[in-house]
């Protein structure tokens, strides 16, 4: 769920066991494609008296065996086999993903092999991993980081999936999904927005209302703040979180465009309108709570869900902490205040989508776009969803009246949003928005908020243009 | 490394120092004369002998190593074939040290890690062996105790005092009865003014029993007749210890040394289970972990960062390759 890595370093000889034995499981699968091969074309008697024969390539090596299964698959209609790389490595979204590979094989009589990463894992290996012997096809985020890997080479577009699946989503999803070159790399599955949590009960109890502008805001985080409670729960030492509350005071302030194109590095760090995000960020600073460079998302959570905090931005994932169902159901949330500003009307926020993309050389090409396509469909990821409340469905065919209220709501602030953003280390280049670069100045700003934030964007503008062109 | 400390003695190539079983005696053997009278089978086996571990030692300790220096001179994202290694010169180390935020806090707490082990921890260590040494009652269960951390990988150690230090749940703040709205409250792993200092204990404490046991190794084999002459003499504790126990145990001060430079320089696990080496807990070994792992590849950065590191080694080891040359030579 979390925006960025996780805190696991990965040890060399982890990263060796597993590449073995995604290895082996893909020269089993291999194995298998080739029997199925050699069968189908026997049966077709397509003139060589076996494989080795008709072929150059050496008979019984895996690339031979498994270019003679796409030709198979290629005979009529999408068969055999394919294999999915998931980064959804907890036991929850581990089961609901495997759900979703069951359906599949009922519905279309082909196999999905899913090798499982630990997702931190997952993230840190990502560029070995595609480069290697990548299943066919893998887990990713939608923004920079999908547009990356298809402009590396390492992704394969799926412009002709789009062709199938595209009416089945909005626009924004199709935005997010095209890759610098104008072509679909992506497949939208979920995302959830990033909102103020609260609990229902405490509101009621203490009379508090939703707050509807910057001032509301600030006026109910001091009533708050006089009723002995944490106005608004903080945590920054994963070092992404404090992104979401510079993400979203930067579109309310300065627009989405402004964000995206600062994210590309079309505008500058050093920009005043930077400075007046800093500014804003600092109004809240003695309402939000002390220490957050040694909490944790998780812990800053559990104080809003004990009613020590009175609300909480963050992702909705924030719903993951309450474990006990009827606090999960006490939780509500609301789209962050207004701030007075043109750019109110677009009601921006930070929605990220997680999805699936296609593997440079796919082994069965066919197979992999099929169970693209499903993945593309609201059954799919209804199965999903069922085990994973706090998200919701891409697509628009989802069947959204199993949805829970929390869910309900959450598709309601995303469809009111008229720009969907992705989140700073989604949509900015990874070694500028990862742990050597903003997560570092956001830390800083936040270790002393008082300061005068023109040198540190100064810092900030000559990090990223340290980092030379991106490729 | 070791080449260097064979080589004014013998004619031999290089790399035949590998090989450590050619030493003492075998060396002064191994004139003109007597090396021409081995047989060819004798031949292939020296050179099975030797080569083999210089075969190893090269390809695994040294290609690297140029590998890394050669990188640190060029861009590359990790992503397509050597052609897309572009060359740059200087300029990774230009940025690491005028633009790149965590390069100089690292470089501090790399020292400080190496100080605060050299001057608190290992002679806190060493003191506490001398107590030990002492058969005091129950002395085997204060040994046990004292060593337990070692057993526990620096990963484990790192969750341990993580639970410790936490700033609401932690051990020591519930104790303290502070709350994050109190004035009074710290931020133990927040704070980056003094979280280095509170993982510098964790550390710390493992690394006390670890020298102590060493420690308490070498004690053991010192000879007591030698505590006895001394005593007899009218030498007091202390005299003994510095004047008579402390310069017999100088192979065991050396090693201990030696564990104390290590174990400084590659301070990692417990930093980066904290926070990933964000915010206070920048060390190199981390810097290079992040700028390389991951989707943000910047290996030719993240090489120069290492050959800081390396050079920042040598250091050290040179001083150590010194001493035990000079012995050998001796």
């Amino acid at each position: 769920m979390a925006e960025s890595d996780t805190p696991r370093a990965p040890s060399p000889i982890d990263l060796a066991v597993r590449a073995i034995t995604r290895r082996d499981v893909l020269k089993g699968a291999a194995a298998v494609a080739g029997i199925a091969a050699t069968s189908g074309i026997l049966a077709a008697c397509s003139g060589g008296a076996s494989p080795a024969a008709s072929s150059a390539a050496p008979a019984g090596s895996a690339p031979a065996a498994s270019s003679g299964g796409s030709a198979a698959a290629s005979g009529g209609g999408a068969s055999g086999s394919t294999s999915l790389g998931s980064n959804y490595s907890d036991d929850v979204p581990k089961k609901a993903m495997q759900a979703v590979v069951d359906a599949f094989k009922q519905k279309s009589g082909i196999d999905v092999t899913v090798n499982t990463v630990e997702h931190g894992k997952f993230q840190d290996s990502i560029n070995s991993y595609l480069q290697g012997t990548p299943d066919d096809v893998f887990t990713w985020f939608a923004g920079h980081r999908m547009r990356f890997f298809a402009a590396q080479g390492l992704a394969t577009d799926i412009s002709d999936v789009w062709g199938q699946v595209g009416s089945n989503y909005a626009d924004a999803f199709k935005t997010a999904s095209t890759g610098d070159d104008g072509k679909q790399y992506f497949i939208p599955f979920y995302n959830y927005p990033w909102v103020i949590i609260y609990r229902k009960s405490l509101w009621s109890d203490k009379g508090y209302e939703q707050p509807k502008t910057w001032d509301d805001l600030k006026t109910l985080a001091g009533k708050m703040k006089s009723d002995g409670l944490i106005p608004i729960a903080f945590a920054d030492k994963d070092g992404w979180p404090a992104m979401g509350t510079f993400d979203i005071l930067n579109m309310r302030l300065n627009g989405y465009q402004f964000h995206v194109d600062l994210m590309n590095g079309k505008e500058k760090w050093s920009d005043p309108k930077v400075k007046s995000v800093f500014d804003a960020w600092k109004e809240i600073v003695p309402f939000l709570q002390t220490g957050a460079l040694g909490r944790t998302w998780q812990d800053a959570a559990q104080s809003m869900i004990k009613k020590q905090a009175g609300m909480y931005f963050l992702g909705t994932f924030a719903g993951e902490q309450a474990t006990n169902k009827a606090d999960h159901d006490d939780l509500d949330f609301f789209a962050f205040p207004t701030l007075g500003t043109q750019f109110d009307s677009e009601q921006a926020i930070d929605a990220p989508i997680d999805g699936f993309m296609l593997s440079k050389a796919p082994k069965n090409p066919d197979a992999a776009k099929a169970f693209l396509e499903y993945l593309a469909t609201g059954a799919a990821q209804g199965v999903f969803l069922a085990s994973s409340p706090n998200n919701v469905a891409a697509a628009k065919d989802a069947d959204t009246s199993k949805y829970s209220p929390f869910q309900q709501k959450m598709a309601e602030i995303i469809g009111a949003s008229q720009k969907i953003a992705q989140f700073l280390d989604r949509d900015a280049r990874p070694d500028f928005a990862g742990p050597n670069g903003m997560q570092h100045f956001l830390q800083a700003f936040l270790g002393s908020p008082d300061q005068d934030t023109t040198k540190l964007q100064g810092q900030i503008q000559s990090f990223y243009d340290s980092l030379g062109p991106e490729s | 490394m070791a080449n260097h400390a064979v080589e004014p003695t013998s004619s031999a190539p290089p790399a035949a120092a590998d090989g450590a079983a050619l030493s003492g005696a075998a060396t002064q053997r191994r004139t003109r004369r007597r090396y021409s009278l081995l047989t060819g089978r004798d031949k292939i086996v020296l050179a099975l002998m030797v080569g083999i571990p210089a075969v190893i030692h090269i390809g695994l300790v040294w290609l690297p190593t140029l590998g890394s220096i050669l990188l640190s001179f060029t861009s590359w994202n990790g992503i397509g074939g050597l052609d897309r290694i572009k060359f740059v010169g200087v300029q990774n180390y230009v940025n690491l040290v005028t633009t790149y935020p965590a390069f100089w806090p690292a470089l501090q707490h790399n020292l400080l890690w190496l100080g605060v082990f050299l001057f608190i921890a290992t002679p806190i260590g060493i003191f506490l062996a001398v107590l030990l040494d002492k058969d005091i009652r129950g002395s085997r269960l204060y040994q046990s105790a004292l060593y337990m951390p070692v057993v526990l990988s620096l990963a484990i150690v790192g969750f341990i005092w993580e639970l410790q230090y936490s700033p609401d749940t932690g051990f020591i703040n519930n104790v303290l009865h502070t709350r994050s709205s109190d004035p009074t409250f710290i931020d133990w792993l927040g704070d980056s003014s003094i979280n280095i200092w509170a993982v510098l204990v964790a550390a710390s404490w493992r690394h006390i029993g670890y020298i102590m046991v060493l420690y308490l190794a070498g004690l053991k084999s010192v000879d007591q007749s030698l505590k006895e002459a001394a005593a007899i003499d009218g030498a007091n504790e202390r005299q003994i210890f510095f004047r008579v126990v402390f310069p017999v145990l100088r192979p065991i001060n050396i090693v201990v040394l030696v564990v104390t430079v290590i174990e400084s320089l590659r301070a990692f696990d417990i930093a980066y289970i904290i926070n990933r080496g964000l915010n206070g807990l920048e060390l190199l070994s981390i810097l290079i972990t992040n700028n390389i792992i991951g989707e943000a590849s910047r290996i030719g950065f993240g090489s120069a960062i290492a050959v800081v590191l390396l050079v920042i080694s040598l250091g050290p080891i040179l001083l150590y390759l010194t001493r035990a040359m000079r012995e050998e030579t001796a």
